[in-house]
């Protein structure tokens, strides 16, 4: 039962000297809500990248549902739905456009197509607006068209990057209810990178830590409280990565103060 | 029909036809061109030669209104790119050469469409295409010549990203190509050097296979062909690369 979903070796980026993500391993287990958190600059971001087969990685391997993501790309894309940190979608189409497009790219059969976007849309509650520009829909409702899009395809892994980055509480609750039962419903794993460490810990079922591109702990939000000594995930981050502002790897003083480190 | 190549053909069609501004603009300026070519410099050389005019120029004005919306085509990356939707393509598991044919052939598409526009606009001032059964080529001329600068201008913008700079850079590319070429006016009394930059300018190819499709002026066909042919080879295999190796 308990297979492995994800695994990265040894994952080097580097941007020029710059080390975005120093060799970090860590796996996945088919069914888990892995949350994978760190403060600003970290490498998460660049991380999904990489698994999504979108970066190339300066060293180490990435495996994706038994994948390799250099080798075998077409397969790890097929097996993933991405939401990426920035919106990806075309303002300029539809909301039911935007996911048909997709359907198509993803290779859903003619006769199933309008049966399944159509789903999706009531799915997030967007089937009434489903032949609106997406110019004129609010960030949530943008929000909700990815996830939609995302699910799609019927992905085995769903990598979410800060999925509820600006949304008012209520929406910001859809959604991680929504992820819940997906993750329960459709048997679908999720990965995704939040700075709402409450919320995360709350869904969550495996936390990892990084920073500075580096993998600083990796466990349950129980053991890692325990492990820390803390009283909830986010005392436990801020213990763990510090006070600290993250400035812009283009900073001088960030960069010596990361060096020194 | 290969999935990609078709969502990004039909997309970016769909969009060129849905942006009426956009739509307005790109019929606007060829009909300026040939408005000020064909009744200013028309007076002028009709008075001295015995060719007429029109039957020249319209061909020309038709590649140019190609090779500007094809490589302006490119700007479309652009955008995708800093908008995201990109992305979305890339994460998908189709193949990079198809999403970046189907991205040029839909521009192209909307190339040709604008070609069309600007021979209707010739009948207005005179012009006859000289042979209606060539139609068909005229048709799959403009299409080779809007698909080879649309490679051109998107290969380009996989390359630069600066919303500002690129079309600036596209229009430092196309004005020597449009004015050191036969598309405005007979380049035989030009000095040697600049012959020889019209010799060496694919423009020049595309501008004579119009003119020999449309008015019926002789040209070097084949090597016309030759050019535009193994250029959309030599733009697609580059292209294909930079479409491979882009992060995003
Ligand atoms: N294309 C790039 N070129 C140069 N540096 C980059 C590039 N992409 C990311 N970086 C740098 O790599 C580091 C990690 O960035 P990344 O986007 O992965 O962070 P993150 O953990 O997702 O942060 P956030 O929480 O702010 O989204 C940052 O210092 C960033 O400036
Ligand atoms: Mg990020």
């Amino acid at each position: 039962m308990n297979k492995e979903i994800v695994n990265v070796n040894n994952l080097l980026k580097k941007f020029g000297d710059f080390v975005a993500v120093d060799n970090i391993n860590f796996s996945v287990k088919k069914g888990e809500i892995f949350a994978f958190l760190g403060p600003n600059g970290a490498g998460k971001s660049t991380t999904i990248k990489i698994m999504t087969t979108l970066s190339k990685a300066n060293g180490g391997s990435v495996e994706i549902n038994g994948f390799d993501v250099l080798k075998d790309k077409k397969k790890v894309r097929e097996s993933i739905g991405v939401i990426f940190q920035d919106p990806t979608l075309d303002e300029d189409l539809t909301a039911y456009e935007n996911l048909y497009y997709h359907s198509i790219l993803y290779g859903i059969s003619k006769a199933k197509r309008k049966k399944k976007i159509e789903d999706l849309l009531n799915y997030v509650g967007l089937l009434d607006r489903k032949n609106d520009f997406v110019k004129n829909f609010s960030g949530g409702m943008k929000r909700r068209v990815e996830i939609a899009r995302g699910l799609l395809h019927d992905p085995k892994l769903l990598f979410l990057d800060e999925p509820t980055l600006g949304l008012d509480v209520q929406t910001r609750t859809f959604l991680w209810n929504h992820i819940k039962k997906v993750n329960k419903e459709k048997k679908i794993t999720v990965f995704f990178t939040s700075h709402n460490l409450d919320e995360a810990e709350k869904i969550a079922t495996k936390v990892a830590i990084i920073d500075h591109g580096r993998i600083l702990i990796i466990g349950t939000s129980e053991e890692i409280k325990k492990k820390t000594k803390t009283k909830s995930l986010e005392k436990a981050f801020l213990k763990l990565t510090g006070y600290d502002i993250r400035v812009d790897k283009a900073d001088g003083v960030d960069r010596m103060r990361r060096f020194r480190r | 029909m290969d999935s990609a190549l078709y969502v990004m053909w039909h997309r970016q069609i769909k969009e060129y036809f849905r942006n009426k501004q956009r739509l307005i603009v790109s019929l606007v300026q060829p009909l300026l061109f040939l408005i000020a070519f064909g009744f200013g410099l028309g007076n002028s050389f009709q008075s001295s030669g015995n060719f007429n005019y029109i039957q020249y120029l319209l061909p020309g004005i038709v590649g140019m209104t190609i090779m500007m919306s094809s490589t302006m085509g490119g700007m479309s990356l652009i955008w995708d790119k800093k908008f995201g939707f990109l992305k979305e393509t890339l994460v998908a598991p189709v193949s990079r050469i198809n999403l970046l044919f189907g991205r040029c052939l839909g521009n192209a598409t909307t190339s040709v469409f604008q070609g069309l526009i600007v021979l209707f606009l010739g009948y207005f001032m005179g012009f006859r295409i000289f042979n209606w059964s060539m139609f068909p080529l005229i048709i799959l001329c403009m299409f080779f010549i809007a698909l080879l600068f649309n490679l051109l201008g998107t290969s380009l913008a996989a390359k630069f990203d600066d919303m500002q700079s690129f079309p600036s850079i596209m229009n430092f590319l196309m004005m020597p190509m449009m004015f050191l070429s036969g598309a405005f006016f007979s380049t035989n009394n030009f000095p040697k050097v600049l012959q020889f930059i019209v010799k060496i300018n694919p423009f020049d190819y595309c501008v004579s296979l119009l003119r020999f499709v449309i008015s019926g002026i002789e040209t070097n066909l084949l090597l016309d062909f030759m050019v535009v042919g193994i250029l959309i080879l030599l733009l697609g295999f580059l292209g294909t690369r930079l479409f491979n190796r882009m992060e995003v």
